[in-house]
């Protein structure tokens, strides 16, 4: 038995933070896939500056942009708005109507006191010409673009009665290419590709980040030093604890949705097995015990069960078990190559990858492993998870041979592609909703 | 034991023999890239003062050091049984000597799958080694699962090349 510390084997801090500040804008750039028809039509009229404000960002424009991409708004061009009210008093609705828009979106920029800015927006439906929401918010100069996620947040989650999730972000691994000289980069952007932020960049593989539940750190696996390591990174400061470091693999890390534990896969013992650490003291649980394949463990949002993949019927399946451990059950019987499943927000559906005629592909099914649906059409597509609001489910894929991610929402309609100008992206995860 | 194991172990007795004094200690045996690069003829005054390590011998069967599987399988295929005999005699029997198993995977299938896959693959050719007597402490094991590929390619040949433990030392 190899001698292993638990916890504390190292405290670091992300130097690497530093050096992506003056790194050049490789960012993930976004379009939308298949149609839009249905798509609602939306006038956001640019934002009045007022009593001298002159903000760094269009806040119009983003909020736009993040209509625009969910497939379910069409954004009016700027250059063919007749007028560009800022107040309520200068709304003529007729010229809307006559536009044919379904709704209207104004608002106003004003310098806050002590700095930043206080923004203010009308949100209006005009057939009847009522006013649907009036707010505001406040934000730093810096903060803008996440205000304006947040604007458009709110008028999705009005006009669609779902939340929306403009103001997340998303964590992904990036690299130049498929060759081992590549050097692999894990990164965290908004939602919309922006502020791309390094959070650690390696010579190694490094694969699957998980958020914690608060947003505020990632748990990822990187072969640094040629050896397989579990860490966990605040995201603020880059300071990082490597939390798994034992005799072979170090994978799979998961939060508990109370953030005390996460599980993960070590081999420690012989086999892969999923076990619970502890996060405060460092304990592990073993959960599983078998000598076939356990690993890629996901926790159901309640807390109370664990799924994973295990090929101990003989080929990769979704089984589950209580995260207090006990018996695991079999989910999944449909085709021979059932892993990486993962819930639903909600709990109700899992999201995993499935082999249909020896290509790879993302499937939803219920809770219980049946009813089982596909949702993407590649080769090679994996890592699927949900977005925070349940409506989508991110996964990696291919286009013209090289890495990109995919959004395709689970009722159908319009998706949406996330890829570098240059180089490959994979390992997608969608982080929880702001707090 | 095989012929081609008993002319190799000759031509490793003649080649010790053809030795008239002992060499001096080799400041680092060059890598098998290094070695390729010199080609086939050896440089005049390196094979005659040196003793090149059998893992570096072309004609060893130390040389050849991966072993292949098949899709989603860790068991080890009968045609490498005598390479891993080999290498379990030589480390068996050289002191000092550690290995380092890395186990691989093809990209097809999801990687922390694979990363496991990987991982059953090297403790697959650890099992083999200690069964030949190499005691568990001068091996260890590695997974990279999908992220090393031998071959890039999206073949089926190239992901034949891909489903391996290579045995570094």
């Amino acid at each position: 038995m190899q001698r292993q510390s638990l916890v504390s084997v190292s405290m670091l801090f992300g130097l690497c933070m530093l050096a992506a500040v003056g790194q050049a804008q490789a960012r993930l750039t976004i379009e939308v896939t298949g149609g839009v028809e249905g798509a609602q039509p939306i006038a956001i009229v640019p934002f009045g500056d007022v009593d001298g404000a002159r903000p760094g960002v269009d806040v119009a424009n983003v909020i736009s942009a993040d209509l625009t991409r969910s497939g379910r708004f069409r954004a009016m061009a700027r250059r063919e708005m007749l007028a560009l009210p800022h107040r309520q008093e200068d709304v003529d609705f007729r010229e809307w109507q006559l536009l044919g828009m379904n709704n209207l979106l104004i608002g106003e920029v004003r310098p806050a006191e002590g700095g930043g800015y206080d923004l203010s927006w009308r949100l209006f439906d005009v057939f009847s010409g009522d006013q649907l929401a009036a707010r505001s918010l406040s934000s730093t100069e810096r903060g803008l673009r996440h205000a304006a996620h947040r604007i458009a947040d709110q008028v999705y989650e009005i006009l669609t009665g779902e939340r929306g999730v403009f103001a997340t972000r998303l964590a992904y691994v990036t690299s130049r290419d498929r060759s081992v000289d590549s050097r692999v980069i894990l990164r965290v952007s908004d939602s919309d590709g922006y502020n791309p932020q390094t959070i650690v960049d390696s010579a190694e593989p490094i694969l699957s980040p998980a958020w914690s539940p608060d947003g505020r750190r990632l748990a990822y696996v990187s072969f640094e030093n040629r050896q397989p390591s579990i860490y966990i990174q605040e995201l603020a400061t880059g300071r990082r604890q490597r939390v798994a470091s034992y005799e072979g693999i170090n994978g799979s890390p998961a939060f508990s949705p109370d953030g005390r534990r996460l599980a993960m896969t070590l081999s420690k013992d012989g086999s892969p097995d999923v076990y619970l650490m502890d996060l405060a003291s460092g304990n592990l649980t073993q959960l599983t015990d078998h000598y076939a394949i356990d690993t890629e463990p996901a926790w159901s949002p309640d807390g109370r069960h664990l799924v994973f993949t295990s090929d101990r019927g003989g080929r990769p399946q979704i089984y589950r078990v209580a995260a207090s451990g006990g018996p695991a059950e079999r989910l999944t019987y449909e085709g021979e190559y059932n892993a990486a499943a993962s819930y639903s927000p909600d709990g109700q559906y899992l999201v995993m990858v499935t082999r249909v005629g020896g290509r790879f592909r993302i499937a939803l099914t219920d809770a219980q492993g049946g009813s089982r649906r596909l949702l993407s059409n590649g080769a090679l597509d994996e890592s699927p998870s949900f977005a925070p609001n349940g409506s989508m489910v991110i996964y990696a894929s291919e286009n013209n041979g090289r890495g990109v991610l995919s959004v395709t929402p689970i009722a159908g309609g319009a998706g949406q592609r996330l890829s570098q100008e240059v180089g490959e992206v994979r390992e997608p995860a969608w982080s929880p909703f702001p707090r | 034991m095989s012929i081609r194991w008993q002319l190799s172990l000759s031509v490793l007795v003649l080649a010790l023999t053809g030795c008239a004094t002992p060499p001096p200690p080799p400041p680092a045996a060059p890598s098998a890239d290094e070695l390729d690069a010199m080609g086939s003829r050896p440089a005049p005054g390196i094979e005659a003062t040196r003793e090149r390590s059998p893992l570096d011998d072309p004609a060893s069967p130390l040389y050849r050091k991966v072993v292949y599987f098949e899709y989603d399988a860790a068991r080890i295929q009968p045609q490498y049984a005598g390479l891993l005999r080999a290498h379990a005699d030589y480390i068996y029997n050289t002191p000092g000597v550690e290995v380092t198993l890395e186990g691989h995977s093809d990209e097809r299938g999801t990687r922390e799958y694979n990363l496991a896959l990987g991982d059953r693959r090297s403790d697959a050719v650890k099992r083999f080694l200690m069964a030949e007597g190499v005691p568990e402490k001068r091996i260890r094991t590695l997974s990279y699962g999908e992220e090393r590929p031998a071959d890039p390619g999206r073949t089926e040949r190239a992901w034949s090349e891909n489903r391996r433990v290579e045995l570094v030392y």
